[in-house]
């Protein structure tokens, strides 16, 4: 494998992995607080419709990335009320959620544009469009880095540097700030942060907010970045696969890059080849598909490091019993 | 805190959270422009004035009752089997395996071995889930999602590299013989020339759901394994007191609730397409979770809410064909029926059981 293709297939590693990344951080916010999240994937799924037809109505990408995050920030408001309001099975409402979106999407992109279930196709000031970082062109000469520079490095669009920023960021805050204390422990023991005087309920709705935010910034990539236009169930699968990634990186945010890198890393070869010929063992695209939720199975089970989650993760929190 | 009464609780509240979810689809139907009264009679029209129209609503009310008992019987030791829908992907292998390699003479004995296959298939695809539950303490919700997708990739492997018929297209099985077509409503009830139930997919599979409805209600309230299975959901700390293994009770309660989501596929493989494809479950695995909410999680009250799913999906793609509402609109409904009989349960009980406090003491005064 020559050089050009290892850097084609390590870039939309990036790019798949961008996505994952800002998903996998959201139900991070979310879950260290202990709100289970299981539906990252129908809140990306509703961003990205929503920013698809409003970049496509308004031909602004921007319009379209706020019309994303308002919706996905609607769907976490259900989850919100159910969960930490009505003391609800966090499980169930994330069900309701994924097929909440699933349906929605649909039913209102018919209606809307009457194009079979999707949004027109962006072109132009409608989608993200690349960032050429200085010197890209400068460099190129230099052997491995120049090029290394210019295709994996610069040319992608804003929302991918955010995303990879957002990692040190969500590190300092859960780790450097009274908000992140204060966010870790009510996922591990609310009672004490009752006691401290601090509102459980307020901090659990400023973490499943943040997690709507950020869900509806991968939605957007989605629609606006990564394809241009919303389609039918066009998430895939993506907000299990960050879930994973989730514990795979046992709930931290460097290994929650890395985690995501991986699987991106995965879901480029899946795509570019589609059965891989090891000297004579072929290995079935259908593996590569399902190695994230495999890789993820295995890390639950123990056997490479146990993966804990916050302990009062799942259960409504009642004030004094 | 003051209890309901058990009428209140089994009826009440679950129509209250019908009667709201019900409210918010109309919203969604005005929403898109239609007119919901207009659109509630075209379903049942479509869906209970013709026998055709029954024949469906009870073919997916077939498959809505062995996923809805499987989310139940898992509910009642308080596991949360969310993996129906991989559970019955792999149902589906099995079926597909035994109607294709075994010889079988008659339809009767053939649906022995496949019910058969599709149970050990779906609680194999349950177990490793259970097991990690209960020996490693991973969250069986997360390890049944991870297996959702394992299933597609598995099914997706073998439809398009073993089980494909070479020279096919499709990703699908071979055809299955003639041998093993189960007789459907129409060869069943129609008397001779009429067109009673014709091209309905509705087959004795339908029966053979209303068994495993009565062997889920044995089971769970008349056995001993049953009551193992409810001590455990109640509280896990006194069911060990009382000398039961956690690990049997979680791996047992899996097992059986993956061999009903897979039995889901005798109806959907061997009863209808007559062949494995690739999506023949078609979400029923999830639609069971709203099943077992709305029936509260007894077999009387799953056959009942497995009854209204299936009159939704075959109004739905009524409404489908003649009006311009996409078929989507289900599983809005769907989802809103799970909200509000599942996750915002508390949002009708709470001021009920309120309500029951201030009456119970009034009477008392």
């Amino acid at each position: 494998m020559d050089l050009v293709t290892l850097l084609q297939i390590l870039d939309s590693s990036v790019r798949l992995a961008i996505p994952l990344l800002l998903a996998c951080l959201a139900g991070l916010y979310s879950e260290r607080a202990g709100i289970f999240d299981i539906g990252l994937e129908g809140k990306m799924l509703v961003a990205a419709f929503a920013a698809g037809a409003f970049a496509a109505v308004s031909g602004s990408v921007w319009v379209g990335l706020l019309a994303g995050i308002g919706a996905s920030l609607m769907l976490s408001a259900i989850h919100g009320i159910a969960s930490i309001t009505f003391r609800g099975n966090q499980l169930i409402s994330g069900v309701a959620i994924n097929m909440l979106a699933s349906g929605l999407t649909v039913l209102i992109a018919q209606n809307w544009f009457k194009q079979g279930g999707r949004t027109p196709a962006l072109s132009g000031e409608g989608r993200l469009s690349p960032i050429n970082l200085p010197f890209a062109d400068m460099f190129e000469s230099i052997p491995l880095f120049g090029p290394t520079y210019k295709e994996l490095i610069s040319g992608h669009s804003l929302l991918v540097y955010v995303a990879v920023a957002l990692v040190p960021i969500t590190w300092w805050i859960l780790y450097r700030t009274r908000f992140g204390l204060r966010l870790r422990a009510v996922g591990e023991n609310p009672a004490s942060v009752d006691t401290a005087g601090v509102s459980v309920v307020r901090l659990r709705f400023a973490a499943v907010a943040i997690c709507g935010i950020l869900c509806g910034v991968a939605g957007a990539y989605l629609a606006t970045g990564l394809q241009a236009g919303f389609i039918k169930e066009m998430t895939a699968g993506r907000g299990f696969i960050a879930l994973a990634a989730l514990i795979f990186a046992k709930w931290r945010p460097w290994h929650a890059l890395y985690a995501c890198l991986l699987f991106g890393f995965l879901q480029a070869i899946a795509v570019r080849f589609q059965s891989i010929d090891l000297g004579g063992v072929v290995i079935p695209v259908q593996f590569m598909e399902a190695l994230p939720f495999i890789l993820t199975v295995v890390i639950l089970a123990g056997f490479v490091g146990r993966a804990i989650p916050p302990r009062a993760g799942g259960e409504p929190y009642v004030k004094e019993r | 805190m003051g209890k309901m009464p058990l009428w209140a609780d089994a009826l009440l509240v679950p129509l209250l959270s019908l009667a709201l979810a019900a409210f918010f689809s109309a919203l969604v139907i005005l929403g898109i422009g239609e007119n919901p009264i207009e659109a509630f009679n075209l379903m049942v029209d479509g869906a209970l004035k013709r026998s055709a129209g029954w024949g469906y609503t009870l073919y997916y009310t077939t498959n809505y009752i062995f996923t809805g008992l499987a989310v139940a019987v898992a509910f009642h030791a308080r596991l949360f089997n969310i993996g129906g829908e991989g559970q019955a992907m792999i149902g589906g292998v099995g079926v597909a395996l035994v109607c294709l390699y075994i010889p079988w003479p008659h339809w009767s004995l053939a649906i022995v071995g496949a019910s058969t296959g599709a149970a050990l298939f779906g609680a194999a695809w349950a177990f490793i889930p259970a097991y990690l539950q209960a020996k490693r303490g991973s969250h069986v919700v997360i390890t049944t999602i991870m297996f959702n997708y394992i299933a597609f990739s598995v099914l997706g492997y073998l439809l398009v590299e073993v089980l494909r018929p070479t020279g096919s297209m499709d990703t699908a099985s071979a055809a299955f013989p003639e041998a093993v077509h189960l007789p459907n409503f129409h060869e069943m009830f129609a008397p001779e020339g009429s067109r009673m139930f014709r091209g309905a997919p509705a087959n004795v599979t339908f029966f053979l759901a209303l068994l495993a409805c009565v062997f889920v209600w044995l089971l769970i309230w008349r056995t001993r394994l049953g009551y193992d299975i409810r001590s455990f959901g109640k509280s896990e700390t006194a069911a060990k007191y009382a000398g039961i293994s956690p690990l049997r009770i979680t791996v047992v309660a899996m097992l059986l609730s993956g061999a009903l989501a897979g039995m889901m596929s005798v109806n959907t493989t061997m009863g209808e397409t007559e062949r494995l494809i690739l999506n023949s479950t078609e979400g029923a695995g999830f639609v069971g979770i709203a099943v077992a909410l709305m029936g509260r999680n007894h077999p009387i009250g799953i056959l009942m809410a497995a009854l209204l799913f299936g009159f939704l999906a075959q109004g739905g793609a009524e409404l489908a064909l003649w009006t311009s509402i996409p078929r989507e609109l289900i599983t809005v409904i769907q989802a809103l029926v799970i909200l509000f009989t599942g996750a915002l349960d508390n949002m009708v009980r709470m001021p009920l059981e309120r309500l029951f406090l201030i009456i119970g003491k009034k009477e008392a005064s």
